[in-house]
């Protein structure tokens, strides 16, 4: 069975038909990408994946789990997490404490141990801390713990997204565009974290991606987006192939 | 009946000058995205205004009134450049509070010169009122309604057949956009508070000539409670503002006069957290949905 | 980035419990040996309350980051229960029917933060903001009007309890905990729903709940603040609770620095002594504090304090090199 399964989703706003009938299925452990035009509808699946907004039609599901009519933050404990096409990270909070904050609902104390900083909060702060720091090396950011999050360069700000959402522990991983802005050397290095991400914590990844030598190196199947419907779906090499696609980008 | 039909004229009154200050907080709130705060202090502004020019210096009401309006709309478009505009990516939490302390200084500024004693006027328009059956209509609430009709007709002509008012829309839907297609924004949103300033100018001496009588806070309680009626509206839309300032001036003075009227301004406010629980966008306010 | 070296751990709690202790000696040899005038002497619970407020405001303002105007509402509710119950219990010592007092209006001013905060703060930013103003002023409204609160006469011949002592003990909790809460899951929630309300559900962050718990934590504190207060001045009336109040508390906590605890505590200290040094120029300090909060939000929309910070560090690391280099 897929881990997500997503049928007939569709969502209009007013009378524009942002989404309309799409089917999607991504088994356990792929590393699945969702290209197409600018304004073809991506972010919009995330956002309708996540809860941010309520599909018209469709249904979602996640490992058997319905998620339409969920609210952002059940869904992240559903198993789905996510990172931003324009960065969102905490900006006055430290390195640390963003990867901390998604550790959240891991590591729970009650609010009387946080006003009084007594009983079980510095085991638990410490269980965080150390997490944390597991996380923050897989993406090199160990040593920037203590900066601002605001203060770090652009590259690793979209690498710390990344750690945060992973810290959620999901099962499901969607990354917007995570090599936005990167040069090639850093697009390749991501490529790796990417995958060894995949593999040391077992995950799914459905990415969203406009540089194709990213999405061909790393995907394993492609889904192409256009005006919200479903163009192709397949292996990367057939789909980029695909003189639909191709019509698509390049035009005529 | 009669004393139910002389309130309802009370109500129409206050809330005709709720309306007509709600018609320029809903038109900067609309375009420049931020509750203005000093916007009813600026009332009090036209009102000390008018005073002074009128009854101090003496000169003849009209020219006295347009002094005022322009005074205001001055006033309007510098508090805006000077404290607004530099904040213009700021979080609203910083535009808020500017806006508080723009408020409290115009408050301030006008104690230090004129003290916290009301000033009393004498009357500035004297208007007979007329009879329907056995009851009497008094002239100046007529007067005040009918003002502020004619404000929210040529605003909305202003809004929707003119250029400057065709920008006005863009820049609320998108600055940059608008930006983009050459309009200035920066005029454009000079014009919207000098347009708004000058609606609570009027307010201020239409204020000013039923309750005779200045101080330097009367502007703030009004001010808050036309931003209640834009609210109730709904936020951006015009006719909202001016349905939303007449019903809570009718609401506002029913409660003073068949419940309680210490809890007057309690039930306004309630009336606030009910329509943004039942109907956040207002009575005629448009929902917009927020982009990720 | 260049950082002080941490007390960590036994040696920053002895730390801090020194601060506290001379701090306290030097209040209390200050009162008891009258070494400053009569009103200066009469100001010092007043600072101590006005830091409850400014320190409980800062949760809701500088930590959530959303703007409350009703602060001087909770502090009423707190007020009134307070002094309702002093004037009403008899049989109990003097000093647990005061705590007790203190404490229930803390819970009925979080109870009311609670039940305010359930259905409005879905809302955000510019309409939380005038809903909390209203909030306030509805219950001002009722106070004014219900009997059992004195309707606008107020209350008086509340008995004179506060004193230095127990304002300072409730000042130093409401500052730890604070500096806990900060430093704790909810508290990293709370900050994170301000930096990024989005990203903050994305991670799965219930919002509500924690603006709720945020809110009513700040009610508390307000409630407490309002009791001690009623026990200070011994008669109290609703217009003492108004929308110039709650700003007042909103002055400390901005120009303390949005989201600092130590600026609010000196900003409230400052900022109750300062007026009695002008007292001549009253009209002139409103219109300094309505400035004030102009030009600080302008400044730190323009980030010159970050530049002037960034240039200070250069400075001083300049300065090390040139050491190292001599």
């Amino acid at each position: 069975m897929a881990l997500l399964e997503v049928k007939n989703l569709g969502i209009s706003f007013g009378g524009l038909r942002a989404v309309d009938g799409v089917n999607l299925e991504i088994k356990e452990g792929q590393l699945y990408g969702l290209i197409g035009p600018n304004g073809a509808g991506k972010t919009t699946i995330f956002n309708l994946l996540t809860g941010v907004y309520r599909p018209t039609d469709g249904t979602i599901t996640l490992d058997g789990v319905a998620l339409v009519g969920k609210k952002p933050e059940q869904i992240c404990h559903a198993g789905i997490a996510r990172t931003f096409q324009n960065i969102r990270l905490f900006k006055k909070m430290t390195v640390l404490d963003n990867v901390k904050l998604a550790l959240h609902d891991q590591v729970k104390y009650s609010l009387a141990e946080s006003i009084f900083h007594v009983f079980g909060f510095k085991k638990a702060e410490a269980e965080m801390d150390a997490r944390a720091m597991e996380i923050l090396k897989v993406f090199e950011l160990d040593g920037q713990a203590d900066f601002l999050a605001s203060n770090l360069p652009y590259g690793k700000q979209r690498k710390l997204e990344i750690a945060r959402a992973l810290a959620t522990n999901p099962k499901l991983l969607l990354l917007d565009e995570p090599a936005a802005g990167m040069n090639p050397n850093e697009t390749e290095e991501l490529m790796k974290t990417i995958r060894f991400v995949r593999d040391h914590y077992k995950i799914t990844i459905l990415l969203i991606e406009h540089d194709m030598k990213l999405v061909a190196g790393i995907c394993e199947e492609l889904f192409v987006l256009n005006f919200g419907t479903e163009l192709a779906h397949g292996e990367p090499s057939a789909v980029l192939n695909n003189p639909e696609v191709i019509k698509a980008y390049l035009g005529n | 009946m009669e004393t139910f039909i002389l309130q309802l004229i009370n109500g129409i009154r206050t809330g005709s000058i709720y309306a007509l200050i709600a018609l320029g907080y809903t038109m900067v709130y609309g375009i420049a995205k931020m509750i203005n705060f000093a916007h009813g202090d600026i009332i009090m502004v036209g009102a000390y205004a008018l005073y002074m020019l009128w009854a101090v210096v003496k000169l003849p009401l009209p020219l006295a009134m347009l002094l005022t309006v322009v005074i205001c709309s001055v006033l309007g478009v510098t508090i805006e450049r000077v404290a607004y505009k530099p904040l213009r990516n700021a979080p609203s939490l910083a535009v808020l509070i500017t806006a508080i302390g723009m408020s409290f200084l115009l408050q301030a500024v006008s104690l230090l010169l004129f003290g916290a004693t009301p000033i009393k006027s004498e009357n500035i328009v004297q208007l007979k009122g007329f009879h329907i059956g056995s009851i009497m209509i008094p002239g100046l609430p007529m007067l005040t309604l009918a003002v502020t009709i004619v404000c929210m007709i040529v605003l909305t002509l202003f809004i929707n057949k003119t250029k400057a008012g065709r920008a006005m829309r863009a820049v609320s839907e998108d600055k940059q956009a608008a930006a983009l297609m050459g309009i200035n924004v920066n005029r454009t949103i000079s014009l919207t508070f000098a347009i708004g300033s000058a609606l609570a100018a009027i307010a201020g001496i239409l204020y000013l000539s039923q309750y005779k009588s200045l101080t330097p806070t009367m502007g703030a309680l009004p001010g808050i409670k036309a931003f209640v009626a834009a609210v109730f509206g709904g936020i951006g839309s015009i006719p909202g503002a001016m349905l939303g300032g007449i019903l809570l001036g009718i609401i506002e003075v029913m409660a003073k006069a068949y419940i309680n009227s210490a809890l007057a301004d309690a039930i306004v406010f309630g009336v606030l957290v009910i329509v943004l629980l039942v109907k956040p966008s207002g009575l005629l306010g448009k929902n917009r949905i927020e982009k990720v | 980035m260049n950082r002080k070296k941490k007390l960590s751990g036994k040696s920053l709690i002895l730390f801090r419990a020194a601060v506290i202790v001379v701090l306290y000696a030097l209040i209390a040899c200050v009162v008891e040996f009258k070494l400053l005038n009569r009103m200066m002497l009469s100001l010092v619970i007043p600072v101590g309350i006005n830091i409850i407020l400014a320190v409980s405001l800062n949760i809701t303002v500088g930590f959530l980051g959303e703007l409350s105007l009703g602060h001087a509402g909770f502090m009423a509710l707190g007020a009134y229960t307070s002094a309702l119950i002093t004037l009403n219990v008899t049989g109990l010592p003097k000093l647990l029917t005061f705590i007790l007092s203190m404490l229930l209006g803390g819970i009925v001013a979080a109870f009311f933060g609670i039940l305010i905060g359930m259905p409005v703060l879905r809302l955000r930013g510019d309409y939380l903001a005038i809903v909390t103003l209203g909030f306030g002023e509805i219950i001002r409204g009722v106070i004014n009007v219900l009997p059992i609160t004195g309707q606008a006469m107020g209350i008086s011949r509340i008995p004179k309890y506060s004193t230095y002592t127990i304002v300072f003990i409730v000042a130093v909790i409401t500052i730890l905990i604070s500096m806990n809460l900060l430093k704790s899951r909810h508290g990293r929630a709370i900050c994170a729903i301000r930096d990024n309300y989005i990203a903050a559900e994305a991670m799965g962050v219930p919002i509500t709940r924690y603006k709720i718990m945020a809110f009513s934590i700040a009610a508390f504190f307000a409630g407490i603040a309002g009791a001690l207060y009623a026990h200070n001045v011994t008669f109290i009336k609703p217009t003492d609770f108004d929308y110039n109040k709650s700003i007042d508390i909103l002055v400390y906590v901005v120009l303390g620095g949005m989201g600092s605890i130590k600026g609010s505590v000196i900003a409230a200290v400052v900022l109750t002594l300062l007026p009695n040094f002008l007292r001549s120029a009253d009209d002139l300090r409103m219109v300094l504090y309505a400035l004030a909060l102009i030009v600080i939000m302008i400044v730190n929309a323009g980030g010159y304090k970050d530049r002037f910070l960034e240039k200070y560090r250069e400075k001083k690391i300049r300065r090390k090199a040139e050491k190292e280099a001599q």
